[in-house]
This record gives structure tokens, C-alpha cells and sequence, in this order.
């Protein structure tokens, strides 16, 4: 049973209708907030508890426990930050692009609510520089929330002061990483930080701050008005809520939308992008949640379930939800090389084994794309993600090698006759030579 | 040895090549670092220290038809932040999106990542280098029209391959629609940005196939 329209969130997801104030406020958006609010810090808290609702930036660190984690009261004086993550760079993800530029009074009342909880004064949305024409439209939006008095002074008639900012970032992957994004904030490089402590306790200027994605802020109204158990009915047990899923690559037509949590992602993709290109049995594997994530090749894909729990029973991820198919007459080796490149394109360059190692990787990935490599190389190429996975201070890295890893668990053979052919075309015998 | 070194070693590298004189920030450009510099905190105001390399950027596009970050710029970035020249210098430089050289008037921006190579960016590159004249990534045309680069994940990867031009993306391409592109800018056309085959954004092709009923909050008596 699919999701029903009446159950999307993001009712105006594709921008069929206008973004403005007056059409929000008709698709039911700040429709009793000042309500909401009343009902205080800890009610807000406890039905987002409730609700299940997990972070929608890839981590899935479940949000109402999050929030709690923030100061009840200030009182050394340092003001309480909400920092909104629209950095949204995950190679396969352009979901909090939608909300931004079609749905961007979901986010603003969320943001409100979310700083309600969290007693935060003020809010960065931090939008990847990418985004020019989407930060525009969202500061059109939270100028028109300020002229009709829902954010400011007396935020939309709760008594709560409260102000909203967009600071755009410059074209850094790095960036969605928390600590490197409230680095980037504060005017220097996205270099992340070490943690603890925690940005609950030390973040943006020192203060206190939580950072949560933009699809994470924007859905609570929503869950608030109709209720946790409404939300929490969606989906399998601790996988609850709707969800924005990006599907794209070869399939008839590739789209975003907003599915039920646990999906089967064979129904996700034939029911809402026309199914893969040449049809299922035309598929090779799938990259279910975002570049971070490790592909899952087709038997896996026949009956697997879009959630974090039975995706990571397959060693993969939910992420950001990014779909990426692919059919069978894609170069495989040559897509997950092409990530590689991301990731050495995108290392911060503060950690050795990510700065090195991110290079070394997209090398001898490149040559794995030409077979020009030895079998055992790929044992090696294995070997150096290991020591490159956990190593560094943030999780870029991890997310580097995950793909090579995916590759080589679910297609070494195909990386070894990629070998064997360049060797027929080769008569003499290649040397290993790592990644010079 | 590299122009890049060649400029590092010189100690008058305000005179190297396309460094200009001076540079000061003009009216319109003044207005934006007001609006700006009242979203921090007046201690933090180097927070606002990417907005104004914007700024300098956009102003450098629209006084001189190249929009890129000069070093005398990006001191004056600092002196408006109480910044040190080189915190300026190494913000402008680890993030990708300031050009620290001169750049052809439109900046062609072909996204290469694995969402887009998928539904062929391969043949958006090609189409970039026939129509504009192009050698490759890092090219700009010998008219000054365009300069070519290879961008990572935009993130509009449902409406792939992607062209950015400058701020705009150009979505749902192929080679002809991108070369059709190419050619409006050089008539100075500048085409509508979004999905180049008319789709009605990040829907499904032929229509949405969601949010068809969606009752309005006056219908459904309240949330």
C-alpha cells in the first residue's frame, strides 16, 4: 500500500503550486504554531521522541533525543544556536532542494518549533553555494515570515523571540559534516572538528548548537499537528515516517518523492520512475542511499526494504536516500572510480589517511577501470580502505572507501576479468606498481 | 616553471598579469555588505568573510565581464572583517567556488559525478568543447566568452546530466540541447534555467504522479 496524498508532507514537492506565504499558509502550513509552542520545550521534545522520527542527513541519530541534548537553561550568558544543514552535496541526493525552493515555509516553521525546543535565540541555514537561485527564493520566504510577524520578536504571536538567518556556503562537500559546517560558519576553512565536545555543548561561536538537516527541521509541524503515532504509523518499528527518496540513473524517469519509510525498493522504483531502463531483469545493482552507501547488487535489490535496519543487514545504508541504479551496461568499475574522485576531490586534507589515502584509492582505482593492475591488487586496494576506515577525525573517509568496498565484496570477479582482459591485450606481464 | 609559481615567487605580484591596481567595493556592492554583516554577531562578523568574497566576485563579473576574486580584493575582504589577509586568502582557496584567476565571461560548469556520468555528462562535456571552442577542463575560449570546468555532485540529480552557467542550472541534457545552449549564450540569449525537455521540475517525466489530490487546508477543516 503506497503512501496517499493526504499523507505527504511536502505537498508541493514538485513546485506545481507557488512557494509564497499565502499558498503555504492554504497547503496548512503555520496553521496554529503559536499553539504548538504553547504547549512547551518538553511536549515538543517528547512527541518527536515519539513520532520516531530519525535525522534525515544520513545518520539517522534519532532527533528527539538529539534536541534533548541541549541546555534547559543558559545561564553563563551564550545564547543556544539551531544550525539547519542545507549543504546537501551526498553525490544522488537533491531532496532538500525541493523543500528550499517549492516547500521552503516547511522549513521556516520547523526551524521556529525546532528553536522552541532547543531554547535557541537564532538559526543559520547553511545552503551549498551550489544553490544560488534556491537561497534566493528562501530568503524571499523568511523575509515574507518576518513581514507577517512569524519570526522576530513575538515569533508568530508564541512569545518567543526568535531570528532566522541564510548564510551560503561556497562549493565544499565537507561542509554537511557538522563541525566543519559551523567551522565554515564562523568564516574559515570546513576543516571538522574533533568531538567531543559536542556542538550541544561547544558549537557555533562556542556556543550551544545542534545542527540537523533540512527535511529532519521541516517535517515536525507536521508531526506535531497530526500527531507522533500519525508519523510513527508509517513504516517498520524504529524506521517510522515518510521520506523524500531521489531515484535516478537508469531508470525510465528518474524523480523525486515522498514514499512511506520501508518501501520495497523494486515497488519505489517501478511505481514512481517508471522502473529500471530495459526492465528489472536489465538491472546490475543499485546504490540505495547516497555515494556513501556500498551498492547492492540486483538479488539483493529484488526484495529489499528502503529503511536504516534492513539496509544495513546488507552492509549498506539508508543515507540520504539518493537511489542510484544502474543497468547492466554500465562500466561499474568506472562508476565507483568516478566516486573515488569525488571523495580525493572533496578531503578537507587535514587527516593523513584521507588526504593520502583518498588519492591513492582514486588511483588505483582508475587503473582497476583499465584492468592494468595484478589480481592481488585488489587484496591490497581492500587492505588500505581497512586502514583508511576509522582513522580520521570525520567520516568523509569511511564514506570514501565504502563504494571500493562494495565493489570488491559484491564484484570482484568482474574487477579480476577486467585484469585478465587487459592482460590478453598485454602480452607482457604488469608490474605492481601501488599508485605512484 | 608553473605561471602559479612563477607568481609566487614574484614580490610585486600585484603588477603579475591580471592582478588590477586597486579595488574598492561599489554602491551596489556596499548595499549587499550591509544587509550581510547585520546576520552575526558584530564580534563574529568573519563569519560573513564568504558572502563578501561573493560580493567581490559579483562585482568583478558585472565591472569587468570576468567574475573572479582579485588578491587586492580579497585584502580588502579582510580590512572590511578585521580579518588577516591570510585567513582571507586560505577561505578563498579551499572553497571551490571562488575563482582566484580571470574567467571567460559564462562559466561552464559540467557536473562529472557518478549520478550525472550515468545519464551522460560524457556527452555535455563534448558538446561544451565543440560549441564553445574548448580544449578541456580548465579552458577558457580564445573570444573570452566561456571557461570551462568540472564541477562535483550539484545536486539535482534526478534532473541529470547538469550544466551549471554561472548561477544557473541546465538540467535533462544531451549533447544537441547543450550545444543549442552554447549557441544562445554567444547570440546573448540566455535561456530559461531548469529542465531542458520541459518536465515540471524533480517530477517524473510526462507529470507528476503524486500530489495529484492534495486537500487544501480549508477543505480538510484544519490539519
Amino acid at each position: 500500500m503506497a503512501l496517499q496524498d493526504k499523507d505527504r508532507i511536502f505537498t508541493n514537492l514538485y513546485g506545481v503550486q507557488h512557494w509564497g506565504l499565502q499558498a503555504a499558509q492554504k497547503r496548512g502550513n503555520w496553521d496554529g504554531t503559536a499553539g504548538l509552542i504553547a504547549k512547551g520545550r518538553d511536549w515538543i521534545i517528547e512527541e518527536v521522541k515519539q513520532s520516531g522520527l530519525r535525522g534525515r542527513g544520513g545518520a539517522g541519530f534519532p532527533t528527539g533525543l538529539k534536541w534533548s541534548f541541549m541546555p534547559k537553561s543558559n545561564p553563563d550568558g551564550r545564547p543556544s544556536y539551531l544550525v539547519v544543514n542545507s549543504d546537501e552535496s551526498e553525490p544522488g541526493t537533491c531532496k532538500d532542494r525541493d523543500i528550499l525552493r517549492h516547500d521552503p515555509h516547511t522549513l521556516i516553521e520547523g526551524c521556529l518549533i525546532a528553536a522552541v525546543a532547543m531554547n535557541a535565540s537564532a538559526g543559520y541555514i547553511y545552503v551549498r553555494g551550489e544553490y544560488y537561485n534556491e537561497h534566493l527564493i528562501l530568503q524571499a520566504a523568511i523575509d515574507e515570515a518576518y513581514a507577517a510577524g512569524l519570526l522576530g520578536k513575538n515569533a508568530a504571536g508564541s512569545g518567543y523571540d526568535f531570528d532566522l538567518y541564510v548564510h551560503r556556503g561556497a562549493g565544499a562537500y565537507i561542509c554537511g559534516e557538522e563541525t566543519a559546517l559551523i567551522e565554515s560558519l564562523e568564516g574559515k576553512k570546513g576543516m571538522p572538528r574533533l568531538k567531543p565536545p559536542f556542538p550541544a555543548a561547544v558549537g557555533l561561536y562556542g556556543c550551544p548548537t545542534t545542527v540537523n538537516n533540512v527535511e529532519t527541521i521541516a517535517v515536525v509541524p507536521t508531526i506535531l499537528r497530526r500527531g507522533a503515532g500519525w508519523f510513527a504509523g508509517f513504516g517498520r518499528p524504529k524506521n517510522a515516517g515518510t521520506k523524500i527518496f531521489c531515484i535516478q540513473g537508469h531508470v525510465n524517469k528518474p524523480c523525486n518523492v515522498e514514499e512511506e519509510m520501508s518501501i520495497p525498493l523494486r515497488e519505489l522504483i517501478e511505481r514512481h520512475a517508471g522502473g529500471v531502463r530495459g526492465g528489472w531483469d536489465n538491472l546490475l545493482c543499485v546504490i540505495p542511499g547516497g555515494s556513501s552507501t556500498p551498492l547492492l547488487p540486483k538479488h539483493i535489490c529484488d526484495d529489499v526494504l528502503m529503511d536504516f535496519d534492513a539496509l544495513r543487514e546488507h552492509k549498506s545504508g539508508l543515507g540520504t536516500a539518493g537511489v542510484i541504479v544502474m543497468d547492466k551496461s554500465t562500466d561499474l568499475i568506472r562508476a565507483i572510480a568516478r566516486l573515488s574522485k569525488f571523495y580525493k576531490h572533496e578531503s578537507c586534507g587535514q587527516c593523513t589517511p584521507c588526504r593520502e589515502g583518498m588519492g591513492w584509492v582514486s588511483r588505483m582505482m582508475d587503473r582497476m577501470v583499465e584492468g592494468r593492475a595484478e589480481i592481488d591488487e585488489i587484496d591490497v586496494l581492500e587492505d588500505v580502505t581497512r586502514r583508511i576506515e576509522g582513522h580520521t577525525i570525520c567520516a568523509l573517509a569511511d564514506g570514501g572507501v565504502w563504494p571500493v568496498q562494495g565493489l570488491i565484496r559484491h564484484f570482484r570477479p568482474m574487477m579480476e576479468e577486467r585484469i585478465a582482459e587487459y592482460k590478453r591485450n598485454h602480452a607482457a606481464r604488469v608490474f605492481p606498481m601501488a599508485a605512484e | 616553471m608553473t605561471e602559479a609559481a612563477v607568481d609566487h615567487l614574484d614580490p610585486n605580484w600585484r603588477n603579475s598579469r591580471a592582478e588590477p591596481e586597486s579595488f574598492a567595493f561599489d554602491a551596489e556592492s556596499e548595499a549587499q555588505i550591509t544587509k550581510i554583516l547585520a546576520r552575526y554577531p558584530e564580534a563574529k562578523k568573519a563569519s560573513a568573510v564568504i558572502p563578501l568574497l561573493y560580493v567581490a566576485q559579483k562585482q568583478m563579473g558585472r565591472q569587468t565581464g570576468s567574475a573572479w576574486v582579485p588578491r587586492i580584493a580579497m585584502e580588502k575582504v579582510g580590512e572590511r572583517l578585521d580579518m588577516a589577509p591570510i585567513r582571507v586568502f586560505e577561505v578563498a582557496s579551499f572553497y571551490f567556488m571562488f575563482n582566484t584567476k580571470p574567467i571567460g565571461r559564462f562559466h561552464l560548469q559540467v557536473c562529472g559525478t557518478t549520478p550525472c556520468m550515468l545519464r551522460g555528462s560524457d556527452d555535455v562535456l563534448r558538446a561544451c568543447k565543440d560549441a564553445g571552442h574548448l580544449k578541456g577542463y580548465g579552458d577558457t575560449s580564445e573570444d573570452g566568452l566561456f571557461t570551462l570546468t568540472e564541477v562535483e555532485c550539484l545536486g539535482a540529480c534526478v534532473n541529470a546530466p547538469i550544466l551549471q552557467v554561472d548561477d544557473d542550472y541546465y538540467e535533462d541534457l544531451d549533447y544537441d540541447r547543450t550545444v543549442q545552449l552554447i549557441e544562445a549564450l554567444k547570440r546573448g540569449e540566455r535561456p530559461a534555467p531548469g529542465s531542458t525537455i520541459g518536465r515540471q521540475t524533480s517530477a517524473p517525466e510526462g507529470g507528476p504522479l503524486t500530489l495529484l489530490d492534495v486537500p487544501m487546508l480549508e477543505e480538510r477543516g484544519g490539519n
